[in-house]
């Protein structure tokens, strides 16, 4: 991890250093340890990676006969963490470029309920109902995206509104009703997750590959280049010629992706087409996880990897605490007072880092 | 049109001037009830730097919105080396060479010197930044401008103001304008900052093919590096002259006179 981590090319710019040729001088063999760490240190995804690194210790070595499994590891690895992980992405760029998503675990809701019908009323081949349940997302995102930038409506407002429609349209469809997840949908389904090996190592792996992808679309592109400039200065931005709108929309479908994905990942995983799952709390977890993995709630910067480091926290937490055995009720104080002092060690940290910089 | 005095208004559409990169002719603009500039003339040589001074709100704002295409005229026009050019957006003066830098507006924080100098103009390989190759551009190019900062790999974000003003500058040049509009550049910045900034400006007057003008409140800091003063006053151009050939003694006088004017009116009214 610590290797995708460092690779953050940007970042490792050595203010008052060696005169502009300081990327990727942390990769190098036979650097100095004090070096290294110095690099490391200036990483903001640094904290969050001590913070998720000591966690994993502590639950392993306190309770190695249970945290210490492959049913453990999938239930935090691919259960709890990959969903938080994968709308963090979108929730990560939507944050970066000034923009929030509320509707994010709606669009989760409806868009398995988008393919069971397909499938079930509709007749549609299994693959194709997936296409169109991934699709709900991308349009709910656009929808957003219409709402925010064309129309003006600030975003939280938006998506407080959009996330109500979608999930009463989930709701009003199903008469609130589950059901159980298409069976001849399962042959696709097992790509997206299912219990049972290899395939309940499904979620994990597009929580890594989607996260490997899209920090490179956001350290690497115009894309993420853009994405950065629309939220760290809107004016600029425009001055330099750059559509931000569409920045914008694209970020708000990216994230409509994301929800639909986990949604159906859900509905696979559980066998349940279930018009009660999703709502607030993924998208919570997921603006969560990226706050924790160093993004600014004011847009402008943030980072990818360290939203997937911050799901692992999110998700080594819940896990362990039930490894544990703290019973549900005296769990969100602890949770609460973990995220609180994760993000206050965060800002403490980034503080101190600003100051060791300043020119 | 309102009529000039004919002592002080310099009249930039009189007799031919080839060498004038610029040229405003005749215009006005007015804002409801409040006319902002009245029949404004200036004309700006290549490799000059022209001062354009004067109080808050005397229409120096305006006018370089109108000169950078952000808005049109009401009346007049405006001639790039030449030729009439109706500006229609800031993209269009742009693509003719006239950009405008403001200080701290340019510029995303939260990215680096170079990915800054090359916003929406990259280098890509593919899909793919092409980092290593912008990264030996900007170096160069900032060398070359003498423009002093640690690191292109640093965020424009840990730069101080002079630095950050002096690469908005180089990105301009960089991207090829030719008339160069600086709105206070000097605006809350120390003196060894504003020297960086007046240094930067003299060595683009030296290059010879940029034409700046400097939009300035406080002129004392800037009627060194300048080559010609034009004061802006409600709405006029009122005073044209080769800073050679005026001091900032005279300057101070013309603003103290307008100050006093406006204080006897203010005391005739009451």
């Amino acid at each position: 991890m610590s290797d995708t981590v460092k690779s953050g090319g940007k970042f490792l710019g050595r203010p008052g250093g060696d005169g502009g040729g300081g990327n990727g001088n942390g990769n190098g063999g036979g650097q100095l340890v004090a070096r290294g760490l110095g690099v490391f240190a200036r990483q903001r995804e640094a904290t969050v990676l001590v913070v998720t690194v000591a966690l994993l210790l502590y639950f392993g070595l306190t309770h190695a006969s249970t945290f210490i499994t492959q049913t453990n590891a999938v239930d935090l690895l691919s259960e709890i963490m990959a969903p938080i992980a994968i709308i963090a992405i979108g929730e990560v760029l939507l944050l970066i470029c000034g923009e929030m998503d509320l509707s994010v675990g709606f669009i989760y809701t409806l868009a398995p309920i988008v393919t069971l019908f397909a499938i079930n009323d509709y007749h549609v081949p299994a693959l194709l109902a997936v296409i169109l349940g991934l699709l709900t997302g991308v349009v709910a995102g656009w929808v957003n995206g219409f709402i925010t930038v064309t129309l003006g409506v600030p975003s939280f407002i938006t998506t407080i509104g959009t996330g109500f429609i979608l999930g009463g349209i989930a709701l009003t469809v199903t008469h609130a009703e589950p059901s159980p997840s298409p069976p001849i949908a399962v042959g696709v389904g097992k790509w997206l997750g299912v219990p049972g090996n290899p395939w309940q190592w499904a979620p994990f792996v597009w929580a890594v590959v989607l996260v490997a992808i899209f920090h490179v679309v956001l350290t690497r592109t115009r894309w993420g280049l853009y994405t950065i400039s629309a939220g760290g200065n809107l004016l600029g931005a425009r001055e330099a010629g750059i559509n931000v709108g569409r920045i914008k929309y694209g970020n708000f479908m990216i994230t409509g992706f994301m929800g639909a994905l986990v949604g159906l990942q859900t509905a696979f995983y559980t066998n349940t087409v279930d018009p009660l799952a999703g709502g607030y709390t993924p998208m919570f977890y997921a603006v969560i996880a990226a706050v924790i993995g160093g993004t600014a709630m004011l847009g402008g910067s943030g980072t990818i990897v360290g939203a997937f480091l911050g799901a692992i926290v999110l998700a080594s937490l819940t896990d362990g605490f039930d490894i544990i055995g703290v019973s549900a009720n005296p769990l969100g104080i602890i949770f609460g007072g973990a995220i609180l002092v994760a993000m206050i060690a965060n800002v403490q940290l980034a503080r101190l880092r600003g100051a060791g910089r300043a020119i | 049109m309102t009529a000039q005095d004919p002592g002080t208004q310099f009249s930039a559409a009189d007799g031919p001037a080839p060498d004038d990169v610029l040229r405003v002719e005749h215009v006005s603009k007015r804002f409801g009830a409040v006319t902002a500039l009245r029949d404004i003339n200036l004309h700006l040589r290549r490799g000059e730097v022209l001062a354009l001074l004067g109080d808050n709100g005397a229409g120096k704002s305006t006018l370089m919105k109108i000169i950078c295409g952000f808005q049109p005229p009401d009346t007049g026009r405006i001639l790039v080396n030449g030729q009439d050019v109706a500006l229609k957006s800031v993209e269009h003066a742009r693509s003719l060479g006239i950009d405008i830098v403001y200080q701290d507006l340019a510029l995303v924080p939260g990215l680096s010197v170079y990915h800054n100098m090359f916003l929406n103009r990259e280098k890509v390989r593919g899909p793919l930044l092409n980092n290593r190759e912008m990264r030996r551009i900007a170096r160069e190019h900032l060398d070359e401008m003498g423009v002093n900062i640690p690191s292109v790999t640093v965020n424009v974000a840990q730069l101080s103001g002079g630095q950050r003003q002096a690469i908005a500058v180089a990105r301009a040049v960089f991207e090829n304008a030719k008339i160069l509009l600086l709105d206070e550049p000097l605006a809350a910045m120390g003196v060894k900052e504003g020297a960086m900034i007046l240094e930067l400006v003299q060595d683009l007057k030296r290059r010879g093919d940029v034409s700046v003008i400097i939009i300035a409140h406080n002129y004392g800091q800037v009627f060194e590096i300048c080559d010609r003063v034009n004061l802006v006053q409600q709405g006029e151009i009122t005073f044209d002259k080769p800073s050679s050939e005026t001091s900032v003694e005279e300057l101070t006088d013309l603003v103290v006179k307008e100050y006093r004017q406006a204080l006897e009116e203010r005391q005739r009214s009451a």
